[in-house]
């Protein structure tokens, strides 16, 4: 054994800092009491600016820590400070539910942070033991956060159908490495891609890779994986939703990547097929489901399903430009998501949030700012240029179409078309529908209109300067291309 | 070297078996045939921790009876990462101590909550 370097742990500060102040936070919390939920999720955010200023700074070195279970470079530098943003976000929207009642806990700052950690291990993991760890550091203070309100039948169900899937993927995915530590004798990602170069795809490698691929698959809900994300979405608290929306499917997205283009690059004709199916599943299942929802929670799920199977699309490529199109298009989604959340928080009626779909008839007469606001998001959503939304699935296309993926380019243009239906609808909602009861006078939290209004800058102004997101997003993939 | 060889050398650990099962077997015939034995209801019924072992599930029960059980397990876990961690300490070195003192602040830190929440007040 080498004589342990505290230097080594330099490229994991972020992670450090973040677990300290959680834990600082928790302490603050719990001797203060739920008064004090506010003034932690200030405090959190600060945090998470500090993190954020950790992660930029570190100079983009691919650098391994901790006997090679972690590594750092441009790839997880990106995907830390998405994720750092989105948390941000998440805690933003939350901010004025936290003030009383029973979203009043001091724990949900906490925990939001504890699963940003995993989140980021994620992103950084270079060996399949880190990978499970962060995977369920990740996991479980969201399954907590998706019961977080106990007297709500619908939440403690959510809750619970979120765990208990979350615990029957997480076994796939650990049969899956078993399967692989079996066959290759090794969990170190580098080690493992040399002996799979070296023996060709053993079968029982094969099958090893397709259960952490399910396993995985669980956690992006792809389809035939995605049973437990629209009654998740719906059941849980829609600050938690928001949440869920926003951040968690980056780092499960970009594990994707380095997996696929790291350990599991010789396997690359036989996992080409499970993402082809993944991808277009995700594709028409989130197109057509959502055709017939009248939730908006639920609607936005299934959204996010279709969605995941264009950031498939991207990673099938398998080469820098597919994944900067990744990067790219779940950066955007992710801030198109954090404005359309803010915005579907601001709107109540009688102080509960409105969560039926015409619920929103008539927004457009009583606050048209509003309105207009997420009807520019949905477009966004749907893919209409000139907003970021159409670039997002723009470079996907391309990257795929440059590897030769025609068929399933098709289908995923085609499949666009149908979901703009119900992006289209809510607009037709809130615009020419009559109005059946008022929406509440009181304005919301200024942080919501914050989010809200950042999201919608971004996506109007995107075209303006596009280079400086896509250059960052090229260089992150090609670091994970070596 | 024949392939199953190296079994040969877990015969010490075999040899011990056997004797702690008949040893035990021993020590349960002997104290049911020696000893004395007058049941009545108190002394059949569940002691200390909960219900009957054989009984409808579908009752009611009381919940702090698991949140005890896992705050137990916690703690349980704990000990079974601290002896190999105390016999291997030699070789691990600063790193390996440092790092189950980070493991063990970790751990302070969730009973400063619970205890602070009130999970150990069984009233």
């Amino acid at each position: 054994m080498t004589s342990f370097q505290w230097q080594s742990l330099v490229p994991i500060l972020p992670e450090i800092t973040m677990a300290v102040g959680a834990m600082a936070l928790l302490m603050v919390g719990v001797f203060r009491g739920d008064k004090s939920a506010q003034l932690l999720n200030i405090l959190s955010i600060g945090l998470l600016l500090t993190v954020l200023g950790l992660i930029l700074g570190i100079t983009p070195f691919t650098l391994t820590t901790l006997n090679n279970a972690l590594i750092t470079d441009s790839f997880s530098q990106f995907g830390k400070a998405v994720i750092a943003v989105g948390l941000m976000a998440a805690l933003l929207l939350s901010h004025r539910d936290l003030r009383e009642g029973v979203m009043g806990r001091f724990e949900f700052p906490v925990l939001v942070l504890l699963s940003g950690i995993g989140m980021m291990l994620m992103v950084s993991a270079n060996n399949f033991l880190s990978l499970y760890v962060a995977l369920e550091l990740q996991s479980f203070p969201l399954y907590v956060l998706a019961a977080l309100r106990r007297d709500n039948a619908q939440s403690a169900e959510a809750g619970v159908k979120y765990f208990i899937l979350g615990a029957l993927s997480s076994g796939f995915l650990l049969f899956g490495i078993s399967l692989l530590y079996g066959f290759a004798g090794t969990l170190d990602f580098s080690l493992l891609a040399g002996t799979l170069m070296q023996n060709g795809a053993v079968p029982g490698a094969v099958i090893g890779m397709v259960f952490v691929l399910t396993g995985l698959a669980f956690k992006i809900s792809a389809v035939p994986f995605h049973m437990w994300t629209p009654d998740v979405y719906q059941g849980a608290p829609t600050i938690v939703t928001s949440l869920f929306a926003i951040v968690p499917k980056i780092a499960a997205i970009l594990l994707f990547l380095r997996l696929l283009n790291g350990p599991f690059a010789p396997l690359t004709p036989d996992w080409i097929q499970i993402i082809i199916f993944l991808s277009i599943a995700s594709m028409i299942w989130g197109a057509l489901a959502g055709l017939v929802q009248q939730n908006i929670k639920r609607l936005l799920a299934y959204s996010s399903i279709g969605n995941m199977g264009y950031a498939l699309l991207g990673v099938l490529a398998a080469s820098p430009e597919g994944t900067a199109s990744v990067l790219l298009y779940m950066t955007i989604y992710m801030i198109m998501t954090a404005g359309t959340f803010a915005i579907i928080l601001s709107v109540t009626r009688h102080g509960e949030g409105v969560e039926s779909l015409h619920g929103f008839a008539g927004l457009s007469k009583t606050s048209p700012a509003k309105a207009y606001a997420l009807a520019a998001l949905m477009f966004s959503m749907s893919g209409i240029p000139p907003l970021a939304g159409f670039f997002g699935k723009l470079f996907v296309f391309q990257s795929l179409l440059e590897s030769g993926f025609y068929i399933v380019a098709v289908i995923g243009v085609v499949t666009s078309v149908v979901a703009a239906y119900y992006y289209l609808k809510i607009i037709k909602i809130m615009f020419f529908d009559e109005q059946q009861e008022s929406f509440d006078d009181a304005p919301s939290s200024q942080a919501r209109y914050f989010v809200a209004a950042l999201s919608l800058a971004f996506v109007l102004f995107f075209i303006v300067n596009p280079n400086v997101l896509m250059a960052t997003t090229r260089i992150a993939a090609q670091s994970l291309f070596g | 070297m024949a392939p199953l060889d190296f079994l040969a050398d877990y015969l010490p650990i075999l040899v011990m078996l056997f004797i702690a099962f008949f040893i035990a077997i021993a020590m349960v015939t002997a104290s049911f045939i020696v000893g004395k034995s007058k049941p009545d209801s108190a002394k059949l019924s569940a002691y200390e921790c909960g219900f009957d072992a054989f009984d409808d599930a579908r009752h009611k029960f009381d919940v702090r009876f698991y949140l005890v059980a896992i705050l137990f397990i916690i703690f349980d876990l704990e000990i079974a990462f601290l002896f190999p961690w105390a016999v291997s300490l030699g070789d691990i070195g600063l790193f390996g101590f440092w790092s189950m003192v980070i493991f063990l602040g970790v751990l302070t830190i969730g009973l400063i909550y619970e205890w602070n929440k009130g999970a150990l007040d069984w009233e």
